[in-house]
């Protein structure tokens, strides 16, 4: 691929502003970084906009952007999937999260196992939910980059040998420099920049592909009838409608006990500007509902077969297929706006997941188990430490293992954090799980999940038989049921004999 | 755009309101009511634009409850 310099200034310019940006939002709304729920939570002070531009930056990554339209590309309606799980997503975020904001603002928890250390009075049990954010956040931050890299390799830049790794390295230095530095301001100002490229980015491609197409019936004309609609089940089976449907209703109840998630919602200045949030951040559903047709419109173009495309695809696969559209429809300049609208998209995610794992190792491993004297602003400067450290991880994972273990490791995430459910989720409502009952309840759960997808070559969906009938479900979802029937058994027999209920330090009036 | 003194005032949860949330779970969960083709609008498939809409329905739905408890 020959070097494109138009698009190469246009993308460096902007990732100059954000870089800047990053690094003066440390002066804004000023306050002591000392302290950890400043650096970490913003001071538990943005309002309901900001919430909104952070909490979409952070959920709606550059990834997603690349990967939902690269799968309805490359196998068709299923991976359309996402739109019913940002669906189902929010009336659970207007619900449930509202009462972990107030409950966490009252006694100061900064994470999810903040809270379940307090509720339950259970350190092994907070230990628990503390490790599975942190193994579930890992491969995600490490998938952030890989956005970035198939743009600068769409853009001519070599990506391969050192000189290849040295602009994602310079990326990530800024990233970790001004997270460092700044803590969650620096992303929540720059998310404010990538969604406005983001928007513009999105709505050129669904004006300007159209067009040159025929319009939207011309694009759907030219998806082969399989990969147009699910196929419809054989009797006896679920087939692909329970795999569609279980997809999407376990991802949605997994996405918001991501420590990311829960750092977006409790820097929220009240439980009010939480719910606000449930009613318009669906506006971020409806971009990549929109972009994932995206993928459709790529195939339609055919940019599979073309010639001069055929190095992004055998390097990058299906994940090239949007970066190809862009390049193919776009005049240079163009394409590095949206090129650029993609990097800094992966950066906003990046940054605030290395703030939550930051979070999560200090609180709840460094001050609960290893340093419980520590101050305030030792306990500060730890979590920032562990940002870089948390980086430095990922670009090493990116560079030293091939990208399917990256894909595999976030497709365990999902089924991993999905057994904190009970402990954090059912915790906001009652107390009548016993907390050694929940601790068993995740290990069965993590454990036969972590099984079940070896056993299943790291495909997400297991075919479950019972009765002559099968069923083919969400690995995450079978599993956070088998975790609750633990949970419950387990409670009745332990509240009998050792009932740890006295160990609340939260009481009923927290929670509104 | 942060501190806004009407975001710290209490809200009073309208119980029959809360159900309606419920409505979005077994409109996505039920998938053969929406696996087809037909009716296309504009060239796009029922499939597609069916829950396209119902991004829009359900913040509808999520934000009429929040009016009706602000």
């Amino acid at each position: 691929m020959a070097l494109n310099i138009t698009a190469l200034i246009v993308f460096v310019a902007l990732f100059g502003l954000v870089t800047y940006m990053g690094f003066a939002a440390s002066r804004w709304k000023k306050a002591d970084l000392d302290q950890l729920h400043e650096w970490g939570l913003g001071g538990r002070r943005f309002g309901t906009l900001l919430i909104w531009f952070l909490i979409g930056g952070d959920l709606y990554t550059a990834y997603t952007f690349i990967a939902v339209p690269a799968g309805l590309f490359g196998a068709g309606a299923l991976f359309f999937f996402a739109v019913p799980y940002t669906i189902m997503v929010y009336p659970l975020v207007y619900l449930v999260f509202p009462r972990l904001w107030s409950v966490a603002h009252k006694h100061g928890y900064v994470t999810s196992a903040d809270f379940v250390r307090g509720r339950y009075g259970n350190k092994w049990l907070a230990l628990v939910v503390a490790l599975t954010g942190l193994l579930a956040t890992m491969p995600y931050i490490a998938l952030q980059l890989v956005g970035i890299q198939v743009v600068i390799g769409a853009m001519g830049v070599e990506t391969s040998g050192f000189f290849g790794d040295l602009p994602l390295i310079i990326a990530f230095v800024i990233l970790a420099a001004f997270t460092y530095s700044s803590g969650l301001r620096a992303p929540a100002m720059i998310a404010i920049v990538k969604d406005a490229l983001i928007y513009l980015t999105m709505f050129a491609i669904l004006i300007a592909v159209p067009m040159k197409l025929g319009g939207y019936g011309a694009i759907f004309a030219a998806i082969p009838a399989p990969k147009l609609l699910l196929a419809v089940p054989p009797a006896g089976t679920g087939g692909a409608f329970s795999a569609y449907a279980t997809l999407a209703f376990g991802s949605a109840l997994a996405l918001f006990l991501y420590p990311h998630s829960i750092t977006g919602v409790l820097s929220s200045s009240s439980a009010r500007v939480v719910r606000k949030n449930a009613a318009m951040l669906p506006a971020y559903s409806m971009l990549l509902g929109l972009l994932a047709l995206v993928g459709f419109m790529a195939v339609a173009l055919g940019v599979s077969s073309m010639p001069e495309f055929a190095e992004g695809f055998k390097r990058y696969s299906n994940n090239f297929s949007v970066p190809a559209l862009i390049l193919n429809v776009f005049p240079s300049w163009f394409v590095g706006v949206a090129f650029a609208a993609i990097a800094i998209g992966a950066l906003v995610p990046a940054a605030i997941m290395s703030i939550a794992t930051a979070n999560t190792y200090t609180r709840n491993i460094y001050k609960e188990f290893i340093n419980p004297g520590c101050t305030d602003a030792q306990e500060s400067q730890m979590a920032k430490y562990v940002s870089l450290v948390v980086k430095l991880g990922a670009l090493v994972f990116i560079f030293a293992v091939p990208f399917q273990y990256a894909l595999w490791l976030q497709l365990l995430g999902g089924v991993w954090i999905i057994q904190t459910l009970p402990s954090v989720i059912l915790g906001l409502y009652t107390r009548w799980l016993n907390g050694w009952a929940l601790f068993l309840g995740w290990a069965a759960g993590f454990g036969c999940g972590t099984y079940l997808v070896i056993l299943n070559g790291f495909g997400p969906v297991f075919p479950f038989k019972a009765f002559g009938f099968t069923l083919p479900c969400y690995i995450a979802l079978a599993m956070v049921v088998l975790n609750l029937v633990v949970s419950v058994v387990l409670s009745v027999v332990l509240n009998a004999v050792a009932s740890d209920r006295h160990k609340d330090a939260t009481v009923a009036t927290d929670y509104v | 755009m942060s501190d806004n003194p009407d975001d710290h005032k209490p809200m009073r949860p309208v119980m029959w309101a809360r159900a309606l949330l419920l409505v979005p779970f077994v409109a996505m969960l039920w998938v053969s009511s929406y696996n087809t083709a037909e009716p296309m609008i504009g060239g796009i498939p029922f499939f597609y634009w069916y829950q396209l809409a119902w991004i829009a329905i359900s913040a509808a739905l999520i934000g009429f409850v929040y009016w009706l408890e602000r």
